[in-house]
């Protein structure tokens, strides 16, 4: 009987990275299955940019293992790195090339053969829907051309493995919109994506599963529905209340272990189908009855104090 | 393992980048010689008149190859690599790809070293305009200017690579490379200086350039030049290993 083991596309396990003035990641244990887009969200500083640079060696771990489609990393990170498709979170496209000619660059990168070449930039071009800007040059193309042309880019070897560093990040509505339309066409096409972002929508609407980072490692991991169940719970409740209100509430709370988050002119008590009773009484009947959201799980997992 | 396709890929690139200035930087390889040579060439050389046997204007005319290629090189390595790796992080997405930093700085390196080359034939080609007998020589010319060419960008590379901010590069080229330009034999023989600078002569890589190209273009080549090419040659494997090594640690965290 043949054994079909399920591969895991990228696996961290303990990995640590340390500069001179923080611990950007520590301790990380991660898994992505092939075939999924896994949502890696958390707030600036969490450690997702320098865990995607670990993940093509262009940053090394001080501690812990890496691998990248079965590769060990960073012995074999130039193999990895040809598997996968990377779509940086900076701009760096040749603004004096067009946009036909950074997609050339790269498909000589990624060593796209020759007689491929050609079909793979006119497929790269289609995926951006940029065929009829081909000659224009990158200067001239407009933000969400630009930022379609800079996936289309990581895209053009077809890879299996895709990492998407903020693929939205700055963009208006419509253009994100897009894009995401783009990343769900790649998941459908059975692409393995890892796909950081702080846009809490991006990871509901995009990820199978999602992995919530703070200060250098994953506090918490699933698909998330699960997520939201776990944390949240299925309702939330909102009361409107001066700051002073809100301090006695979220204490009052704090002491019956329900978690709570700070919404503007508003506490939100999180599972709230699950106050005590005591509490529902102290509290007197919130202003507003939501379902939890992931964001709920974000801020109440990830810390609301900016850092 | 080096690998050779990586280089192509970002010669590819380079030359994409090349069609679009192509015109500007052939301009200025033919327009400064040509004034070098009216300025140096005329107005100096009608005092000088001839130079151990050379017209002065032929002296200078193979001088200007040396500054050419040097100025292709180091100025090259030094501001497009620094300006590529901080402002446009052109080498961060190189770098997601299969490409290693020793083949990214071959590639760059060897480019300018091409260019070096050819654009460092342009004074030569001026001069023959000039009045320099043409010799088969000069066939041997483009390969000293694309030798010299690559120490001076890989020069260039790994001083872009160790400077704080491109501001520095001001101490470079007023620091390094203006002596270097002087004192090599350029517009008149390093024998003519006082004896300790024209040791100092000796160690400078654009001097064995300047050596290599007379001998070439007046075919006077002899033993002596195997010297001069092994010193720049060794000036090459030196310069490659400190670019490369700087490279790294400025893009590898």
């Amino acid at each position: 009987m043949p054994i079909v083991a399920s591969m895991d596309a990228i696996v961290l396990h303990g990995v640590t990275k340390r500069y001179p003035d923080v611990t950007a990641v520590d301790g990380l244990d991660l898994e992505v299955p092939e075939g999924i887009c896994l949502g890696l969200l958390g707030p600036n500083g969490a450690g997702k940019s320098t865990t995607m640079r670990l993940l093509t060696a262009q940053s090394l771990a001080d501690e812990g293992e890496i691998r990248v489609m079965g590769l060990r990393l960073p012995q074999q990170s130039k193999q990895a790195r040809a598997l996968m498709g990377v779509v940086p979170q900076l701009d760096n496209l040749d603004e004096e090339l067009t946009a036909r000619e950074n997609l050339e660059v790269f498909a000589h990168l990624y060593r796209v053969p020759r007689q491929e070449r050609r079909a793979a930039v006119d497929r790269a071009l289609a995926l951006a829907q940029l065929t009829d800007r081909a000659a224009t040059r990158t200067v001239n193309l407009s933000g969400g051309m630009r930022r379609r042309l800079l996936i289309a880019r990581g895209l053009v070897h077809q890879p299996r493995l895709v990492l998407l560093d903020e693929p939205t990040v700055g963009l208006d509505p419509q253009v994100r919109q897009e894009l995401w339309s783009l990343i769900v066409r790649l998941r459908e096409e059975g692409v393995t994506t890892l796909m950081s972002t702080h846009y809490i929508e991006e990871a509901e609407r995009l990820a199978d599963d999602c992995a919530l980072m703070s200060h250098g490692r994953i506090v918490a991991r699933g698909s998330p529905e699960e997520l939201v169940k776990e944390h949240a719970g299925a309702e939330v409740a909102e009361h409107y209340a001066s700051q002073e209100r809100q301090a006695e509430i979220a204490a009052l709370a704090a002491e019956a272990g329900v978690p709570t988050r700070r919404t503007g002119p508003s506490i939100s008590l999180l599972k709230s189908e699950q106050l005590p009773r005591s509490l529902e009484e102290a509290l007197g009947p919130p202003n507003v009855r939501r379902p939890a959201t992931l964001e709920d799980v974000f801020v109440v997992l990830t810390g609301e104090a900016v850092e | 393992m080096m690998e050779f396709a990586p280089v192509r890929a970002v010669w590819r690139r380079e030359l994409a980048l090349y069609r679009r200035y192509w015109a500007s930087t052939s301009f200025a390889a033919m327009t400064e010689p040509t004034i070098y040579l009216l300025a140096f060439g005329y107005g100096f050389g009608s005092v000088v008149g001839a130079l151990y046997g050379y017209d002065y204007k032929d002296f200078v005319a193979t001088g200007v190859v040396a500054t050419a290629v040097l100025f292709i090189g180091a100025f090259g390595g030094m501001f497009n690599t620094f300006i590529r790796r901080t402002f446009q992080h052109t080498y961060d997405a190189m770098l997601a790809a299969p490409v290693d930093v020793r083949e990214l700085v071959t590639a760059e390196a060897s480019w300018l070293a091409v260019k070096a080359g050819v654009y460092g034939c342009a004074p030569m080609l001026v001069g023959v305009a000039f009045g320099l007998e043409p010799s088969w020589g000069m066939l041997l010319v483009p390969f000293i200017g694309f030798l010299t060419g690559l120490v001076f960008a890989l020069f260039g590379v790994w001083v872009s690579a160790i400077v704080p901010s491109i501001n520095t590069f001001d101490y470079v080229i007023t620091g390094a490379l203006t002596p270097m330009f002087m004192v090599a034999g350029t517009f008149f023989p390093v024998t003519q200086l006082p004896a300790w600078v024209a040791a100092a002569a000796q160690v400078n890589p654009l001097y064995h350039c300047v050596e290599l190209v007379r001998g070439a273009v007046f075919g006077r080549l002899g033993l002596d030049d195997l010297g001069h090419l092994g010193v720049l040659s060794a000036c090459a494997v030196l310069m490659w290993a400190l670019a490369v090594w700087k490279m790294r640690a400025r893009l590898i965290d």
